[in-house]
């Protein structure tokens, strides 16, 4: 993968010029935290969810919000630009790899979600009293296979979309599925029981993340899920993938 | 000694056939045309020549080397400008060629080159707010920032007005007094007879001529059209009679007698003994535009 290393240093002087990507990326999973961790009723234990806070409980949906949004929707669109637009092409007739330069863009993007995540972690615990994950282990395991089956999605739909336009169009309804499911729009306890059951096998699989973050380890068939979502979408995509 | 040999080439897209059978070889040191109508198998030709497609049939060699086989030699020996391929929006005009010449093996120093191609005040313009010359121009200075020995430039001046396209012909003619090898994908007349040393006519796939733009010129029928506006009423067939004329036309006040041989000089003589006065008078001869439509039976569309 030759220009692996320039093309990175390149890319990510790229994505943060992108003021606006960075803030929704980084940042906007936090933000939201912020907000509701300023109304004092939401930061006040309640036995509906298990003697936590209101906060507490959200907080895995957000890290919904940050994986969709740098999965399903940033990484897809530039891959699809730069096709659109022959850059990948453009690359093929240099000795560089355009292989490269799509390994770059998954290392920023992966550098996004990781970033995101500590940030919401840590003011979390610091402003508002969400206790760190209490299941390490489980939830970095957790974390990892929901960010990988989401990535895998993104980039399947990537590989098959032609353009900008039609990977946003694409991604739109899956978009919104993983979001509501992730219980992003409506917090899960108010949706009936039934979607709250898919919403386990959803990736990135709140319910796993919700587990080990307040102790327990998270149930091996979420898990098993996401990695065959990520192995068969990954694969697709790897099979699917045109460099024009 | 020719650095590119292209024989029997042909490529398919499924049942479509962009290449049904071209041959010809490149020299060291010339620039290459290869003119024809949108749709004819141009830029499939020189994609197979790059080695970005691999053709169905027939042999291509570039620097003695296999397209297909020895990619990695033939990427850093030969430089590419591809037909409609753009950079990301934010990426600035040095950094653009600062990346690509960390590809190369021994490239090209970027400032130098930025400052040969005139982009010099625009070094660290992001490419979303350059002109449609000033693209070309960087275009360019990626396809010879890894100081390649042989640059395919595909439909460079299309879309730019005509000043941008002077300035870029002019850049051209310095690159090739560089010793490089240039391969030129055009359907401008105007520019393959500018440029070119030697082109192929591709219509269709084919190959239909291999020539010098003077010589493709010469092989077709010599014709000479004398055009003028009579200063009085004269019967068509005072020209007909003549040998050397083969049609007389009018156009609103003006009269055009095709021939060849010494047209102008029997027209003349003719008008002489009559004493009439030619007004406007212009003698045209063969262009390569002419020379275009007698090979392949048409006229490019632009």
């Amino acid at each position: 993968m030759r220009g692996f290393g320039q093309l990175l240093r390149i890319e990510t002087r790229l994505y943060l010029r992108d003021i606006a990507t960075v803030v929704t990326t980084v940042g906007l999973p936090t933000l939201v935290l912020v907000v509701l961790g300023l109304i004092p009723a939401l930061r006040r234990p309640d036995p509906t969810f298990d003697g936590q806070t209101f906060v507490s409980y959200f907080a895995p949906s957000l890290l919904v919000v940050t994986l969709a949004v740098a999965g399903l929707n940033v990484l897809p669109t530039m891959l699809a630009t730069y096709r659109e637009r022959g850059v990948l092409r453009r690359l093929a007739t240099t000795p560089a790899s355009p292989a490269a330069l799509l390994a770059a863009q998954l290392v920023i993007t992966l550098a996004a979600i990781v970033a995101s995540a500590v940030l919401l972690v840590v003011v979390g615990r610091l402003a508002f009293g969400v206790p760190l994950p209490r299941h390490p282990l489980g939830f970095t395991v957790a974390f990892v296979l929901g960010t990988a089956a989401l990535l895998a999605l993104g980039l399947l739909v990537a590989a098959v979309a032609r353009t900008a336009k039609v990977a946003q169009a694409l991604m739109a309804p899956l978009f919104l599925l993983i979001m509501f499911f992730g219980g992003v729009y409506l917090p899960r306890f108010l949706l009936p029981d039934f979607l709250v059951r898919v919403g386990d096998y959803t990736p990135p699989g709140v319910q796993a993340l919700l587990d080990s973050w307040t102790g327990t380890p998270p149930r091996p068939l979420h898990l098993v899920i996401m990695a065959v979502v990520a192995v068969l979408a990954g694969a697709g995509a790897a099979k699917l993938f045109r460099w024009e | 000694m020719p650095v590119i040999e292209v024989t029997n080439l042909h490529k398919r897209y499924g049942d479509v056939v962009a290449v049904d059978d071209v041959s010809f070889t490149v020299e060291a040191g010339e620039i290459f045309g290869v003119l024809g109508p949108n749709g004819a198998g141009k830029t499939t030709t020189v994609e197979c020549v790059a080695g970005l497609r691999v053709p169905d049939g027939g042999e291509v060699s570039v620097l003695g080397l296999d397209p297909r086989r020895d990619t990695a030699a033939l990427r850093e020996r030969v430089g590419v400008q591809l037909q409609e391929s753009q950079l990301p929006d934010r990426l600035q005009v040095a950094e653009a060629l600062e990346l690509f010449a960390s590809f190369y093996r021994r490239p090209a120093d970027p400032a130098r080159l930025i400052e040969e191609l005139g982009l010099g005040e625009k070094r660290n313009t992001p490419y979303k707010k350059l002109s449609g010359g000033q693209k070309q121009r960087l275009s360019i200075a990626l396809a010879l920032v890894g100081n390649p020995e042989i640059t395919i430039l595909d439909e460079l001046t299309t879309g730019l007005d005509p000043q941008a396209r002077r300035v870029t012909w002019e850049l051209i003619e310095r690159i090739r007094d560089r010793g490089v090898t240039i391969i030129l994908v055009t359907h401008f007349m105007a520019e393959a007879e500018r440029l070119c040393d030697r082109l192929a006519v591709i219509d269709r796939g084919r190959v239909v001529a291999v020539d010098s733009p003077a010589g493709l010129v010469r092989r077709v029928a010599p014709t000479q059209r004398v055009r003028f506006r009579p200063s009085a009423e004269v019967d068509d067939r005072l020209f007909t009679d003549l040998p050397e004329v083969t049609a007389v036309e009018r156009t609103g006040g003006q009269l055009v007698v095709s021939g060849s041989g010494d047209v102008l000089h029997a027209v003349a003589s003719v008008l002489a003994r009559h004493q009439i006065v030619a007004a406007d008078l212009r003698l045209e001869q063969s262009t390569l535009d002419d020379a275009f439509v007698e090979l392949t039976g048409r006229r490019i569309t632009e």
